[in-house]
């Protein structure tokens, strides 16, 4: 909610610079055509390729009858129908693997975008106080419509460059640990904690696990499930496995229509029950990953829609709306005792998990 | 997997693999009839030798895994174990395909309902809510049946003011409950927060193999934490590291010494001792 020479004022130097200057694309339309080709072509997804294609002929179409002054405009108006139709009807069907597909974005907006969009007066906090910051887990106070809270979130990176930085979004123990010191931080000055989870996993190395990796995760788990403060968690792309779980903990959990969140990623579970990465399609059907799947299950709370071809299509109106829903969960926590949150967000993991008693 | 990799379709097949035999012996842990040969000194063991030596090898002391049965045996005052939570079934929440005639089998195999059974007893005399985790089960995986075990047991012992001493085995979460089986993690370091609120004394003791999402969660939140010799504990196993992040694995990493040494657990506590410890313990928090 500021300008853009506001945000790099305060914005911390170097790489986070050059951060906070992106801009994914909005639209194709917007930008001169030779470089919307090549954007559209740089992240294309599989599945969007045949009407990306038409799109581009259909700009090629436009700019033909702009320069040479022939009225299309009712061919083009009906062309674009027919586009918008297609394009409702495909993403109204999207496969689970689709949605993975687009969950894993590279444009897609990551944490550090939703906080600077949402949040005023962010101030980043660094560091788990034992061994060092961990930049694949960003953390830090700031004010949600005035109102200051703690905000977490896992970040990746926008390029290589930053990715080697935040290590692609996967924390260390001390990710985990930082996260843990800032919770602690929010509940000691009561302000309540939006967390905001986007990564592969916890990061599976030997540094991580020498540090204790499985630790840091379960006592990330234990003390945000005891914290005596609101706690609300939005899954805004991938959420993978322990690592996601680590911050999700909370009386709310929302998720990004085309978020996914899982035991595992499909990929994984295909090389471990089939021995082949090539069935990764089907395992994410099997896997129950989507945001609507999860829903209906009762592992999540609510659903946030994304624009259509998804939130890095149109990033403002995306935050715009993640801003609305939080908010509307925000008053409803904020105004409810702290006791009873305690007793729901026990009970509301206490009733995760479906099995049947067979008598004895 | 190298970068390079990404755009070689025959190396991303080669996400982790696992080898046959590893596999092949943990299906049939009981090949040869009277023999057992040490995995780590190769020694032949008879089997009744076994019996008496708290399935321990009389070579190298190496640690053979255990069933829930003869963990609760060796473990429990005679007859004092008495089980929660009976006749809880897996209901295939996500219809998994295969998931079902796995679980039949897994069933029929341990004679167990799931990985975990939980239950009070009296080890050397001290009253204890127990739990065991059997890795012969689809690898002692913690889906909604084992949460809900654990979780009841932890809750039970609040009721009844008693300590949770509990041996964990397992691969991590079980992949055909989804997410439900993730949540499990979360559910289970809740009561054990919870347990901790009443000051009461949690004792887990990790044998090999705990992995994945309960070494994520109850398992290692324990008041005091104990290993077996040997035992691998971790978050990511050593063979995913070495084959998702090519990163060489060191010597003994991961086992229950590198841990003691990294600071992660209180002690390694051979089998044989493990009953008397644990008394002596219990006593000193009564």
């Amino acid at each position: 909610m500021k300008t853009e020479a506001e945000i790099r004022s305060v914005a911390e130097p170097s790489e986070d610079r050059s951060y906070v200057n992106y801009r994914p694309p909005t639209s194709g339309l917007q930008l001169p055509l030779q470089v919307g080709r090549t954007m559209s072509y740089k992240y294309s997804l599989e599945f969007e390729k045949d009407y990306k294609e038409l799109e581009r002929k259909l700009n090629e179409l436009k700019e033909i009858a702009l320069n040479k002054k022939i009225d299309f405009s009712q061919e083009i108006a009906t062309l674009e129908t027919k586009l918008e139709n297609y394009k409702e009807e495909k993403y109204s069907t999207l496969s689970a693997w689709q949605k993975v597909l687009i969950a894993r974005h590279p444009e897609r907006p990551a944490t550090m975008d939703y906080i600077e969009a949402i949040f005023d007066d962010f101030i980043e906090l660094h560091g788990d106080r034992c061994y060092r910051d961990d930049p694949a887990i960003v953390g830090g106070i700031a004010r949600f419509n005035g109102v200051p809270v703690t905000v977490i979130g896992h970040q990746k990176g926008r390029d290589t460059n930053q990715n080697l930085k935040r290590n692609f979004g996967m924390p260390h123990p001390e990710g985990y640990r930082k996260a843990c010191r800032l919770v602690k931080q929010a509940e000691k000055f009561k302000r309540p904690v939006i967390c905001l989870i986007d990564t592969q996993g916890a990061y599976p190395g030997v540094e991580a696990e020498k540090r204790g990796q499985g630790w840091a995760i379960a006592q990330t788990l234990m003390q945000m499930s005891l914290l005596k403060t609101p706690i609300i968690s939005l899954v805004t792309g991938e959420g993978g496995s322990g690592g996601a779980l680590a911050l999700g903990v909370a009386d709310r959990v929302l998720m990004l229509s085309y978020a996914i969140y899982s035991v595992i990623s499909p990929e994984g579970c295909a090389s471990i029950l089939c021995k082949d990465v090539s069935k990764s399609h089907e395992m994410a059907d099997y896997l129950k990953l989507t945001a609507e799947d999860l829903h209906e299950m009762g592992v999540i709370d609510e659903i946030i829609s994304e624009p259509l071809e998804g939130a890095h299509t149109d990033p403002d109106k995306t935050y715009k709306i993640v801003r609305e829903k939080l908010q509307v969960h925000f008053d409803a926590l904020q105004s409810s005792n702290i006791d009873e949150l305690l007793e729901k967000r026990y009970r509301r993991l206490r009733n995760m998990g479906v099995f049947e008693e067979v008598g004895v | 997997m190298l970068l390079k990799d990404l755009f070689n379709p025959k190396a991303r097949k080669k996400y982790i693999t696992l080898p046959a035999h590893t596999k092949d012996s943990k299906d049939s842990p009981e090949q040869g009839p009277a023999i057992k040969t040490c995995p780590k000194c190769g020694k032949p063991n008879r089997e009744e030798d076994m019996d008496n030596s708290y399935k321990v090898c009389l070579g190298c002391s190496y640690h053979y895994p255990l069933t829930a049965g003869e963990r609760i045996w060796i473990m429990t005052d005679e007859n004092s174990f008495s089980e929660f939570n009976k006749g809880l079934k897996t209901s295939d929440p996500l219809a998994f395909p295969g998931y079902a005639e796995r679980v039949a089998k897994a069933r029929e195999d341990t004679g167990l309902d799931d990985a975990v059974i939980t239950g009070t007893t009296t080890i050397n005399g001290e009253k204890a809510v127990l739990g065991v985790m059997d890795s012969g089960f689809m690898m002692g995986s913690m889906g909604s049946v084992a949460g809900e075990k654990i979780t009841a047991a932890f809750e039970n012992a609040i009721k009844e003011r008693v300590p949770v001493v509990f041996f964990t085995a397992s691969g991590g979460a079980r992949m055909q409950e989804g997410m439900l089986s993730l949540m499990q993690m979360a559910k289970t370091s809740a009561a054990v927060a919870r347990f901790h609120e009443e000051g009461l004394l949690y004792i887990s003791v990790l044998t090999h193999p705990t992995t994945g999402g309960v070494t994520a969660s109850f398992a290692t939140l324990a008041d005091i934490i104990i290993a077996e010799p040997g035992a691998l504990v971790c978050f990511t196993g050593p063979r995913v590291i070495e084959q998702t992040i090519h990163q060489k694995i060191p010597e003994g990493f991961q086992k229950a010494e590198f841990l003691l040494e990294h600071g992660m657990i209180d002690k390694i506590i051979h089998r044989r001792d493990l009953k008397e410890f644990l008394g002596k313990m219990m006593a000193l928090h009564r």
